[in-house]
């Protein structure tokens, strides 16, 4: 039982992960109606930041929010130099230049970094299981992490000004003009936003995982996984789904499909919704009259 | 006296094709304005046209400035508001997000007491304060959309068939407040409208379109008297 309650626990704090890194696909796919494949190679490239600051002798803290300010630079920049002049061009350009992001990304990150594997600290060091073994400092430090950077982002859309402009340019470009937004700007704050989220989710996964380029290839799955679970034009949807996918894919690990086999969760699950459900537990169904 | 806007020669079109064809029109400080014509005359274009939405020649001067060339969204700042075909509110958003969208350009503090004065104008909007604009009737959604462009507290308001798919009740009603605005509020009006009896009620000049041309112009109250122009060209 007590094995049970700490897969759930743990499944919950990798969740948070996954909810971090849906919300930031959700984002550009509200906005831009494509999923930014490279979300997950922006993430390593941030952690890598993180961890030459903290090499550098950085406090770790310090790292984590130039880490964010940083990221959130580089999101802004690939927007603008990089999607904005495809962003009226058919899909496949569209899934083209961002399968080209993520080769490039993640090459780049490789050839600057290296490629091997890098032990990344964790804020939340002691090694001590707290609650009798149920949870420990580090998944539950990453937990309040993730869940402030949530609950960050959703009020930030729910009351502030700029938050409501960000969501009046995503869902109707055209009378976010008419109002005056300057939707193009809109659109590079919401790339700022998802790289920073992305950012966060990379340096909380880090110390778990080990840090190489390819560190959120999985990750990203899962987190693809829950998006499309939750319905992938859901925010608060998506979060919910990447939280479920941690948990599931925790205990398919622990008690189904063993450890080498979880990542097949992820795939089941995408081709599960995708046939019973595509528009997911929570997405809005679109009808088009032809 | 220059007028609040004043458009010479103005040709737009969508790619190649041209929908105007060199239009001459005004629009007076604190006026209104009545583009009149049927289906694809172009009343739409000359709208979008105005404000930097598609590709245009010619003269486009709001109070002594030009605005071609210039994006939708600086025009707009210019003190331009535009109730498009389709209405352009936020259907996925409340009714109060749309009323703080309309106002995203300003940062005075009359803001509030506007949104009061827009919700006595317009009382049906201060019941569905927390409802999705989605949800709200064609008639509630026409006033929502005026709502949020007076918002903006525009020198001059485009507006595009706000007569479009409502019950005549609900056609009056808006009307009603039309001439309700323009008294108390002073701002200079562009309106398109097939339903040209209404029209040329409200308004002080009348310009009548056809296939991208203009084909008749003059005083709003004179063409309403006379009958031959009325048979002839808006026939009723």
């Amino acid at each position: 039982m007590d094995g049970l309650a700490h897969q759930i626990v743990a499944g919950i704090a990798t969740g948070g992960i996954y909810a971090s890194v849906a919300l930031a696909i959700v984002m550009i796919y509200q906005a831009t109606h494509h999923v930014n494949f490279a979300q997950g190679e922006m993430a390593t490239l941030s952690t890598f930041i993180a961890w030459s600051m903290v090499q550098a002798g950085m406090p770790y803290w310090v790292a984590f929010f130039a880490t964010i300010a940083v990221s959130f630079a580089i999101g802004v920049v690939v927007e603008r130099i990089l999607i904005r002049p495809v962003a009226n061009a058919p899909v496949l350009t569209m899934v083209g230049v961002f399968i080209g992001l993520l080769l490039i990304i993640g090459n780049a990150t490789g050839w600057i970094f290296g490629y091997t594997t890098k032990v990344f600290p964790s804020p939340f060091a002691s090694e001590k299981p707290l609650f009798g073994g149920l949870v420990s400092a580090h998944e539950l430090g990453s937990t309040a992490v993730t869940l402030t950077v949530l609950t960050l982002v959703w009020a930030f859309f729910r009351f502030t000004k700029l938050g409501l402009a960000m969501r009046a340019a995503a869902y109707n470009p055209r009378s976010a003009r008419l109002v005056g937004i300057r939707v193009g700007w809109m659109l590079a704050l919401g790339w700022g936003l998802a790289a920073a989220i992305g950012a966060v989710a990379g340096m909380m996964v880090a110390p778990v995982v080990f840090l190489d380029p390819t560190m959120m290839l999985g990750i990203l799955l899962y987190a693809f996984a829950g998006a499309l679970m939750g319905g992938i034009d859901n925010p608060a949807g998506a979060v919910l789904g990447g939280f479920t996918v941690g948990v599931l894919e925790n205990l398919a690990g622990a008690y189904v499909v063993g450890t080498e086999l979880k990542l097949t969760v992820a795939l089941a699950i995408i081709i599960g919704v995708l046939l019973v459900r595509p528009s997911g537990l929570f997405g809005r169904v679109v009808f088009s009259r032809v | 006296m220059p007028g609040l806007l004043e458009v010479s020669g103005l040709k737009a079109g969508y790619g190649p094709t041209h929908v105007l064809h060199g239009l001459d029109f005004r629009v007076d400080e604190g006026g209104v304005t009545a583009l009149l014509g049927a289906n694809g005359a172009g009343k739409t274009t000359t709208l979008r046209a105005i404000c930097g939405m598609v590709r245009t020649e010619g003269e486009i001067a709001f109070r002594g400035e030009a605005l071609n060339g210039r994006a939708t969204e600086d025009i707009v700042r210019r003190g331009i508001a535009h109730v498009p075909d389709g209405r352009g509110t936020f259907m996925e958003l409340t009714v109060e997000e749309n009323f703080r969208l309309g106002a995203y350009v300003r940062n005075d503090r009359e803001v509030l007491s506007d949104f009061d004065r827009m919700c006595e104008w317009f009382p049906r909007l201060r019941q569905r304060w927390r409802q999705q604009a989605g949800t709200l009737s064609g008639g509630e959604q026409q006033m929502l959309a005026i709502a949020r462009a007076l918002l903006l507290r525009p020198k001059l308001l485009l507006l595009d068939e706000p007569s479009f798919g409502l019950a005549p009740l609900i056609v009056q009603e808006i009307f009603g407040i039309m001439r309700r605005v323009r008294a108390e509020s002073g701002v200079g009006i562009l309106l398109v409208e097939q339903n040209a009896n209404l029209a040329l009620e409200l308004a002080d000049l009348a310009y009548l379109l056809e296939t991208g041309t203009i084909v008749m112009s003059g005083i709003a109250a004179e063409i309403r008297q006379d009958e031959a122009i009325r048979r002839s060209y808006l026939g009723y």
